[in-house]
């Protein structure tokens, strides 16, 4: 199949688009249907999506390439390398779960399914995406579906969490496109990997009388930081997380956390760090700095939550520091980690706001005092939660230590005082993590309303039985992303250290 | 073989704790312990038959990334195989054990299936602590080191009721995450600096470390030192070393037989072993040593003052472990590995036993834990009061002076003092002289423990004592075990651990110059013949390993043949203290039993022949009294300092920073720059997300058109 790619991405949207034209109805039978068609599209999706990874050559570079032309005599061209394909994965892998757990879910659902659908098709648009504008087209097209499904299936204060989300990224979006319209002015392509073969001129230039070291890299990389650092997020533009994800549904908050934070990281990679190498050399203390701060800063706020979904998200925003540190570092460990870090965080992230909506959906709150003495009445749900917990804090034998070990690794190359400020979030998290256990499971059930509360259904299991799976697999067995990932690292890289050493001798001949 | 013993308790603790639904309760519990006890045997046979040769067997592959290369891997040598005997016998015992002690636990309804749960954590404990102990490079070693803190944390909260079990199990396993913090730092400056983190490559590689400067934080250092002071940082976490002791005394909160297993015997020793395991890199850094011979002397004796007054029967045998490890560090601060060691092993047995003990006496006295409340039991409970007198003169050291005749304490704990002497440095004649204080404080809270339970009248609520009874068979039948082993393990193995340098050479496999006639002849005085048939097979292979014959008969006989990275443990060249141990003067090796003397002879006059000495010590110091009985007042000033304050700050960090600066100054500078736009919208959005999904779409529309516009 030559376009398997794209009818990877695209079955969602063609489900989609079946749901809004055929579907009539809103009784249960046309609801059930609904459910069953996303679940057959994203199943179908992730099924396909494993001969992708069957058929991919680690260091191979761009495969699966499909290019062809498009409207507006634009190209569409997408294909995957080791840094996108598993990202590919992770979307399709997370997404029939994430159908699974809207199961209950009574208000709007055909709509709801649709948005779900339509976000598939978008979130891996932008991992698959080998074109400027293609790129951009899926990276702020993704949010209208987001909207969508925090506004409408939110909770009591959505349109304020929308709002902010709304100005946050609305500056960040315009500057990035400035900054493309600049790399197409000066390159004369949209083509990615053609731009990565391009070099930006990193000549001081003037911009209003002040000389900016690193002259258009700079400001394009400040461009891009720009957008994604609002998407990762990282500190100080996280705020609007905790809220997005407080007023998000369940569904909506396992998909903002597991996959549509990854795209800030993913556009790391594939543009800041080896399109622009001279500027992410210059500012690569700013971002190590900010991400030690951040996970320090955040994991402290997590301490002081007493919403669990909040505490959760401000757990987030502290692993996707050592995420932006690892990238940063610029070191085979520290990227290794961060895109190892990614894939993991989507699993336990995703898992912990399932956890997060167990209980709320049968107690309708996320107070963390409402609760308390779960273990007695939940000893399943009680050793899942132990388990996304341990995760969570990094415990070795579950993936998320290997991403949070690699990135410090890569960190303390880079950067000793980063490293140690940022490893004492091995402490915090622990704290946090462990506190909100003990709030939430341990101790004696003395809450009356939590009397009759039950434990697991059966559909839950299975919703968590491969996110479990995942987390142990792929932390006795890390292999598995390394291998896949590790060489195109390793590319990366060295066409990066190629990049500034010619930087660099230019810059000499140019004083000499 | 290796294998087996390694994962034959996961396999027990995933059909124990998932499997007894299917088959019941107590055949799942039979299965774990059964497997366990096959475990113990195999490592028995491992630890006899063992050669002396290091041996590498590998699993799985692990993290790779890069240079970086770990696998899944067991590295088998002396150590090893002394760990391995320790951990399996003591967790073999403790299984069974625990089928008495949590036949009926008044914390848990009887149609409840704790006991399940209670076995499957403590067979994945001693899983976790095989893991640690066989690794062969220092992630494996932190994946067992961050497992047994996870089961740790799992066993103190069993008692999940009850909020004080939870804060203990959280407290523990935080500050542990303290000491990994250190063991984490140094694992990356390993690496940064070997570029791996393979025992044998690091090894390898000492030398060179040495003369290695490297930039840490805000200056240059040498590079070994940073590690070794990183690394025991870790060690001094899992160890409750000085400062990060505190969760310890708390951790008693978990049942008994845990105690015993884990806060006792195996996982808080794993420091020890993570410096021993460390030798080659030790050898070479002479300020990180003396840190970890100051810390662990200091420890010795802050513990055992504490230890003094406690009235909890098992905050004092917790206290006492503390100290005793402070005993290893100072052993092992001073370059005599082997003694560490040694210790270890003995401690092993003879503390896993008192707490057996302590255990039977909760057991037998309904779950009364404070000592006042005790008195007169040793009627009651005979066994159990035997076994308590074997444990306690074995803590105390008690033997016959200047010979190898003694109870197993005796012999190590000299040992380690003899050691601090011989090695004629500061720390090494600070140590010493805190180690004999502490000797005295031993035998003093050991003794007062004995006479205040046993001893004298029935203290306490009548009833309680009218029904105390001793504790069924299948508790006394461990508590056998282990007497055996505090009785015997220090003369059988004396010579081993810390005889004349041949004899500790051919055990720990390291390769001596020494004719192996000598060698065979020193074997003439050894103990056992168990002992004498593998230092034996020994010589003949250390023979073989000599490369090196002019470097050797320099001055007494030298470890001198000896590379890092060549035995289990690597003793440089320069370091005689074992051979100056040996020499150590006559007062020197007497003074320990007199520092026991002096306590046994405090705690029979205070405790039995005038009960109301105590009070009046007490009332006359009552400052000094207070400090002791509120363990110098650390949790309070940790619970000042940085709990607290972190929670304070987290909040204001949240209120303040996320509230007040970020969200208000970002909201601010949009409603002043684009007040307009707002106004605008506002009227057009109404504030439906539609009409900004809308207004979304319309902008790409627009920035797609403008693109085309510049581009072309």
């Amino acid at each position: 199949m030559d376009n398997l790619l794209s009818i990877i991405t695209f079955i969602p949207l063609v489900a989609a688009g079946i749901l809004a034209l055929f579907l009539r109805g809103d009784d249960a039978d046309a609801r059930a249907n609904a459910k069953w068609l996303a679940l057959i599209a994203t199943t179908a999706s992730f099924l396909l999506s494993l001969f992708v990874l069957a058929g991919f050559e680690p260091g191979a570079g761009f495969q699966f390439v499909e290019e062809g032309e498009w409207v507006l005599g634009f190209t569409y061209k997408v294909g995957v390398d080791g840094i996108s394909v598993l990202f590919v994965l992770l979307t399709t892998f997370l997404m029939p779960l994430v159908i699974l757990s809207c199961w209950e879910v009574e208000t709007r659902v055909k709509e709801y399914m649709i948005a779900f659908l339509v976000l598939e098709t978008l979130m891996l648009g932008v991992f698959i995406a080998l074109d400027l504008i293609l790129f951009y087209l899926f990276f702020e097209a993704g949010l209208i579906p987001m909207f969508l499904i925090i506004g409408i299936w939110g909770g009591a204060n959505r349109i304020y969490a929308a709002f902010k989300f709304f100005l946050y990224t609305f500056l960040g979006s315009v500057l990035m496109l400035v900054a493309m319209v600049a790399m197409y002015v000066d390159a004369g392509t949209t083509d990615i990997p053609a731009l990565l073969g391009h070099t930006f001129s990193s000549e001081t230039l003037d911009v209003l009388g002040f000389p900016v070291i690193g002259g258009l890299q700079t400001l394009m990389w400040l461009a891009f930081l720009a957008s994604f650092a609002v998407k990762m997020p990282m500190w100080p533009v996280h705020t609007w997380l905790p809220d997005a994800h407080v007023q998000a549904p369940t569904g909506g908050s396992v998909v903002l956390a597991a996959i549509l934070l990854k795209l800030g990281g993913y556009g790391f990679l594939r543009f800041s760090l080896p399109m622009f190498p001279v500027a992410s050399d210059l500012l690569a203390p700013l971002i190590l700095w900010l991400s030690a701060i951040a996970i320090v800063y955040t994991s402290l706020v997590a301490l002081a939550q007493t919403d669990m979904k909040k505490l959760i998200a401000y757990s987030s925003v502290a692993h996707m520091g050592y995420v932006t540190a690892g990238i940063f570092s610029a070191n085979q460990q520290g990227i290794d980690g961060a895109i190892f870090q990614m894939i993991s965080h989507g699993f336990i992230s995703g898992a912990l706001f399932l956890c997060v909506g167990v209980i709320y959906d049968r107690m309708h709150t996320r107070e963390i005092d409402a609760y308390g003495g779960l273990v007695n009445r939940m000893p399943a749900y009680a050793l899942i939660f132990l388990l996304f917990t341990m995760a969570n804090i990094g415990l070795p034998g579950t993936s998320g230590f290997v991403g949070e070990f690699l990135t410090l690794m890569g960190m303390f190359q880079a950067n000793t005082w980063v490293a140690v400020v940022a490893t004492t979030g091995v402490i915090l998290s622990a704290a946090y993590g462990l506190w909100l256990y003990r709030r939430v499971v341990m101790g004696d059930l003395i809450k009356e309303s939590l009397r009759s509360i039950t434990d697991l259904t059966p559909r839950e299991k299975w919703i968590f039985a491969p996110l479990v799976a995942m987390t142990l697999l792929l932390g006795v067995y890390p292999s598995l992303v390394t291998d896949r990932i590790g060489p195109a690292v390793g590319d990366l890289l060295s066409d990066y250290q190629t990049a500034l050493d010619e930087a660099e001798a230019s810059t000499a001949v140019a004083s000499n | 073989m290796e294998t087996i013993i390694l994962f034959a308790p996961l396999v027990g603790a995933l059909i124990c704790g998932f499997g007894w639904r299917f088959m019941g309760e107590v055949p799942a519990q039979w299965t774990a312990t059964g497997l366990l006890f096959l475990t113990a045997l195999l490592s028995w046979i491992v630890f006899f038959g063992f050669d002396g040769e290091t041996q590498r067997i590998q699993i799985l592959r692990w993290i790779e990334s890069g240079s970086l290369s770990t696998d899944w891997a067991i590295r088998m040598d002396r150590l090893t195989a002394i760990m391995l005997v320790v951990i399996t016998t003591v967790s073999s015992l403790v299984h069974l054990y625990s089928f008495g002690y949590m036949a009926h636990d008044e914390n848990f309804r009887d149609d409840e299936s704790y006991r399940p749960r209670f076995f499957a954590y403590l067979s994945f404990f001693t899983f976790a602590m095989l893991m640690l102990v066989t690794a062969d490079n220092l992630v494996q070693m932190f994946f067992g080191w961050e497992g047994v803190g996870v089961a740790s944390y799992l066993l103190i909260g069993f008692y999940y009721r009850k909020p004080s079990a939870n804060a203990a199990a959280i407290k523990a396993f935080v500050v542990n995450r303290v000491g990994d913090f250190g063991f984490a730092l140094g694992i990356f400056a390993i690496f940064f600096l070997v570029d791996s983190i393979n025992f044998e490559d690091i090894f390898a590689a000492a030398p060179e470390l040495a003369q290695t400067q490297m930039s840490f934080l805000w200056r240059e250092w040498n590079a070994m030192e940073v590690i070794c002071v990183l690394l025991f940082v870790g060690a001094m976490g899992k160890s409750a070393q000085l400062f990060l002791h505190t969760w310890l005394p708390d951790a008693m909160e978990g049942p008994t037989p845990v105690s015993a297993l884990i806060h006792a015997a195996t996982m808080v020793t794993a420091g020890v072993f993570l410096v021993c395991r460390m030798s080659p890199l030790m050898e070479f850094a002479p300020t990180a040593t003396a840190f970890v011979t100051v810390i662990g002397a200091t420890t010795a004796f802050f513990a055992a003052t504490i230890g003094l007054v406690q009235n909890d029967i098992k905050r004092v045998i917790a206290y006492s472990t503390c100290s005793q490890l402070g005993y290893m560090f100072a052993a092992a601060g001073v370059g005599v590995y082997s003694a560490a060691m040694f210790h270890l092993f003995t401690h092993a047995f003879f503390k896993a036993m008192l707490f057996l003990g302590a255990g039977s006496v909760i057991h037998g006295m309904h779950h009364e834990q404070d000592m006042r409340n005790y008195g007169g039991l040793r009627h009651k409970m005979p066994y159990t009061f035997w076994a308590m007198m074997i444990g306690t003169l074995a803590i105390t050291g008690v033997g016959i002076p200047l010979t190898h005749i003694g109870f197993a304490g005796f012999l190590s704990k000299d040992a380690i003092i003899e050691s601090t002497w011989g090695a004629h440095s500061g720390p090494g004649v600070y140590a010493f002289w805190l180690l004999v204080v502490a000797a005295a404080f031993t035998s003093f809270y050991s003794w007062r423990l004995m006479f205040l339970t046993f001893f004298g009248d029935a203290r306490g609520d009548r009833h309680t004592h009218d029904h105390a009874h001793e504790s069924p068979k299948i508790m006394l039948a461990p508590l056998g075990a282990l007497a055996l082993g505090a009785v015997f393990s220090g003369m059988l193995w004396f010579n081993s651990f810390f005889g004349d340098e041949e004899a500790v050479a051919n055990f720990f496999g390291l390769p001596h110059v020494e004719q192996t006639e000598e060698a065979a002849a020193g074997e003439g005085e050894g103990a056992s013949s168990a002992v004498e048939d593998l230092a034996e097979g020994d010589a003949g292979e250390a023979a073989e390993a000599v490369t090196e014959p002019e470097a050797g008969p320099s001055e007494h006989s030298d470890f001198a043949g000896n590379a890092p990275g060549v035995g289990a443990i690597y003793i440089a060249p320069d370091n005689h203290v074992l051979d100056e141990a040996h020499h150590s003067p006559v007062w020197v090796a007497v003074s320990p039993f007199v520092a026991m003397l002096l306590g046994l002879g405090a705690a029979y006059m205070m405790y039995v022949r005038r009960t109301d000495l105590p009070r009046k010590f007490a009332d006359s110091q009552p400052a000094l009294y207070r400090f002791l009985l509120n363990k110098w007042y650390f949790d309070e000033i940790y619970n000042a300092i940085f709990t607290r304050p972190s929670k304070a700050l987290g909040a204001f960090l949240w209120k303040r920073g996320d509230g007040n600066v970020i969200d208000g100054g970002i909201n601010g500078i949009a409603m002043g720059i684009i007040p307009f736009f707002t106004r605008l919208a506002g009227r057009a959005q109404s504030g439906y997300l539609f009409h900004y999904a809308f207004a979304m779409v319309l902008g790409i529309a627009l920035f797609i058109t403008l693109m085309t516009l510049l581009g072309s």
